[in-house]
């Protein structure tokens, strides 16, 4: 292959045209200028949006992420335009999800000498990173773009940061891109042992009351059909994780559900019934398993994991299969008998019957005069047909919109699970509709966390993505005011909001928008926003002191799950 | 139970690794007793010894949580049984205690250390042991006032026939390229 000289900033962009990025989020500053001034030639070629903050760039290629199954690529310069990415490399940690993160520095003379803006952002992004490297020498620039990309993709996905000091992107080198394929010191993901398949299968074949847990994983691995295929030959009622959901369409018979803390009553309580558990691409978050010592000790265990640190890091895997739930699930297929196991999933049916009438029915077609959040989601998900991407913040309306908004494609639900980090939608919201132009994106947002990254209004509006902000007000900090006051005593220490006048605000920034007080108007309220054809506003107004149930209370067992207060 | 465990690491030598490393332990609260860093028998293959006070299940998950960072090309851990290890210590102590009787002479012989450099002012001693025996040692001189004292972090070979990393490293270097 022919090489040709070019500055290291070109190499940048260059090695990123490589990689198929046709979109990048950043914020310009300083030390990243000159990779910003090469850009500037490939505007034809790579679309940037620029937001309001660095944290709104890296949430907004997180939600990219998610829904296309790409690395999302942001920019930002040295310092603060750095250490202002951390919070979103943390969340795409802890949440597997794809990045390439690259961060302007300053000179390598004046590394360690605290240069203005310089911080030590390698150091920093050390425990939130699944790579980082620093290139102090434009030779290195496409090489190790190429490494992030094969190592933010590959295996259980993650966050890389590469930070370019200043002369690295003024030095010249000879440009030649080759993709990178393997690096000695990483095994992306362990061959399946048809051994411990066998053994799986076995286990499955025996079980009279087999539960499938499936997480992320499965969206990762493009095992959604796989796993259909497993439920249905086998006919074990499958419940999902956080960010499982959307891997199997809702209205799937064998779908049971939602696991955890606020999830549905069957799969909770019924997971210290099951004589076998599959987990399929989940990690036993604290939120699923509620107390461990009490988490399903009746039953067997078997773990579907590409990330070997996983095995037995919370629950003690009977059979362990290693290796890419697409294959594994595959090879398991071919192993397991035709079955069906219609008494047990009966037991689900009962327990949704009791928990629809003390629960879901208030929720979705409440009587009182407050209005839901429930409600809201409910008449969202109708009106698009159940084909919208959900993007949700953190708190009270996460939790009722995952419980009651329907889905189904895969890769339509966007949301923070391990880290749950508030702020995290509305520049979410960005980027999945970014990464699919031609869906319909609501962004169910509580009024807490909107406030703290509400400046992306802007970017929505200058790039004129049609989002539909869904906006549940309860003017409360609602899920901690939950526990306050279930677990404090009503001491509601600094949860009440005094929230600004949104629907002005959002006219600021070019925005429509529209606030619904009363039931009578919720429903032409939320047409108007989706018949809208640029971006909008509608803000509900939601009864102040409404709980979200059930609950496994913290400490309590999946099988202590409360109904009501 | 909590006893010692050896978890030894090898890696690519990597500016940075070192901290990487370190973090798997901090972020669980487990304090490094010793650790020791060097080049390997194969080059550009980085060796690293960590001795930490653990019980074996918290060990597996850190080995893990090791061998999952990039740069690092294998984990292992072993108990003490299952290794043969050493430290090296140093003690500096004034002239005089070898002058004016034998008693020094007699505590070296008899804890096989070796003299290392005689001047004017000191004598420098070597002791390669367990820690217990470079600590014996230790409080045996200080009799003489011991001016200065230093002990290595610990090196150690496992009672294993087979090198595992070299093992591993083909076994790896076939699977990569069977991916290909």
């Amino acid at each position: 292959m022919a090489t040709k000289k070019v500055t290291g900033s070109q190499a940048v962009i260059l090695s990123l045209l490589e990689e198929g990025v046709d979109i990048i989020f950043g914020y310009p500053g300083g030390a990243i200028m000159p990779i910003y001034d090469a850009l500037y030639d490939f505007d034809r070629h790579i679309n940037h949006i620029l937001t309001r903050h660095e944290q709104g760039a890296v949430h907004a290629a997180e939600g990219y992420a998610r829904v296309t199954g790409k690395a999302g690529v942001c920019f930002a310069t040295s310092g603060p335009g750095a250490t202002n990415l951390i919070t979103g490399i943390a969340d795409a940690m802890i949440d597997s999800t794809p990045l390439v993160c690259i961060t302007g520095q300053v000179a390598s003379p004046l590394l360690g000498t605290d240069a203005f803006q310089e911080s030590d952002v390698v150091g920093i992004s050390m425990p939130v990173t699944k790579w980082n490297y620093q290139i102090t020498d434009s030779s290195e620039i496409p090489e190790v773009i190429a490494q992030a990309f094969y190592i933010a993709q590959s295996g259980r996905p993650g966050p890389v940061l590469i930070d370019i000091t200043k002369d690295a992107q003024f030095g010249e080198l000879d440009f030649e891109y080759k993709k990178c394929r393997k690096v000695r010191s990483y095994i992306p993901e362990s061959p399946v042992d048809p051994f411990k398949v066998k053994e799986a299968a076995d286990l499955i074949n025996a079980a009279k009351k087999p539960l499938l847990l499936f997480g992320q994983g499965v969206i990762i691995g493009q095992a959604e059909q796989e796993l259909k295929d497993f439920i249905e030959k086998t006919g074990i009622p499958a419940a999902w994780t956080l960010l499982g959901l959307s891997a199997l369409p809702s209205d799937h018979p064998l779908n049971v559900g939602m696991l955890g803390m606020h999830g549905n009553y069957g799969p909770n309580l019924l997971t210290n019934e099951a004589d076998l558990i599959i987990a399929a691409g989940m990690r036993f978050d604290d939120r699923v398993t509620g107390k461990v010592s009490a988490y399903a000790k009746q039953a067997k265990i078997i773990h579907l994991e590409i990330d070997p640190a996983e095995i037995n890091k919370i629950v003690k895997a009977d059979v362990a299969v290693l290796g890419n739930v697409k294959k594994s699930l595959k090879m398991l297929i071919g192993n397991v008998t035709e079955n069906n196991h219609d008494q047990w999933i009966q037991r689900f049916r009962d327990c949704d019957k009791i928990e629809d009438e003390k629960i879901i029915q208030k929720d979705l077609y409440p009587v009182k005069p407050g209005l839901t959040m429930g409600e809201a989601i409910r008449i969202s998900t109708e009106m698009t047909n159940n084909e919208a991407i959900l993007v949700t913040d953190v708190g009270q309306h996460q939790m009722i919109a995952q419980r009651y908004f329907k889905f189904k494609t895969t890769k339509s639900n966007v949301t923070s699970g391990g880290l749950g980090t508030m702020g995290f939608g509305l520049p979410a919201s960005i980027g999945a509709q970014l990464g699919a132009p031609g869906r319909t994106v609501i962004a169910a947002i509580g009024d807490g966390g909107f406030q703290m990254t509400i400046q992306e209004l802007g970017t929505i509006a200058q790039n004129k993505l049609p989002v539909k902000i869904l906006l549940l007000n309860n003017h409360f900090l609602g899920m901690v005011r939950q526990w306050q006051q279930l677990f404090f005593e009503k001491r509601y220490s600094f949860t009440e909001l005094q929230n600004p006048d949104f629907i002005t605000i959002a006219k600021g920034f070019g925005i429509p928008g529209h606030k619904v007080d009363v039931r009578d108007d919720l429903e032409t309220g939320i047409r108007k926003m989706i018949e809208h054809e640029g971006p909008y506003l509608l803000e509900v107004t939601i009864e102040k002191e409404d709980n979200v149930f059930p609950m496994v209370p913290t400490g309590a067992s999946v099988s202590d799950i409360i109904l009501e207060p | 139970m909590k006893k010692e465990f050896n978890i030894t690491i090898f890696s690519e030598n990597h500016i940075g690794l070192l901290n990487r490393i370190t973090i798997v332990f901090t972020r669980r609260r487990i304090n490094i007793e010793s650790l020791v860093v060097s080049e390997s028998a194969i080059e550009g293959v980085y060796k690293f010894l960590v001795v930490i006070n653990s019980n074996e299940d918290q060990v597996k998950k850190v080995v893990a949580q090791i061998e999952k960072l990039i740069d690092v090309i294998r984990a292992f851990y072993h108990t003490n049984e299952e290794m043969i290890f050493q430290e090296l210590a140093l003690y500096k102590v004034p002239i005089e205690a070898l002058y004016e009787s034998d008693t020094v002479e007699r505590i070296v012989r008899k804890a096989g250390a070796r003299i290392l450099e005689i001047t004017r002012e000191y004598v420098v001693i070597e002791k390669t042991g367990h820690i217990e025996e470079t600590q014996a040692l230790f409080e045996e001189l200080n009799q003489f006032k011991v001016m200065q004292f230093t002990r290595s972090g610990r090196v150690a070979l496992t009672r294993d026939p087979i090198e595992r990393l070299s093992v591993f490293l083909k076994e790896r270097d076939a699977f990569l390229d069977s991916l290909d």
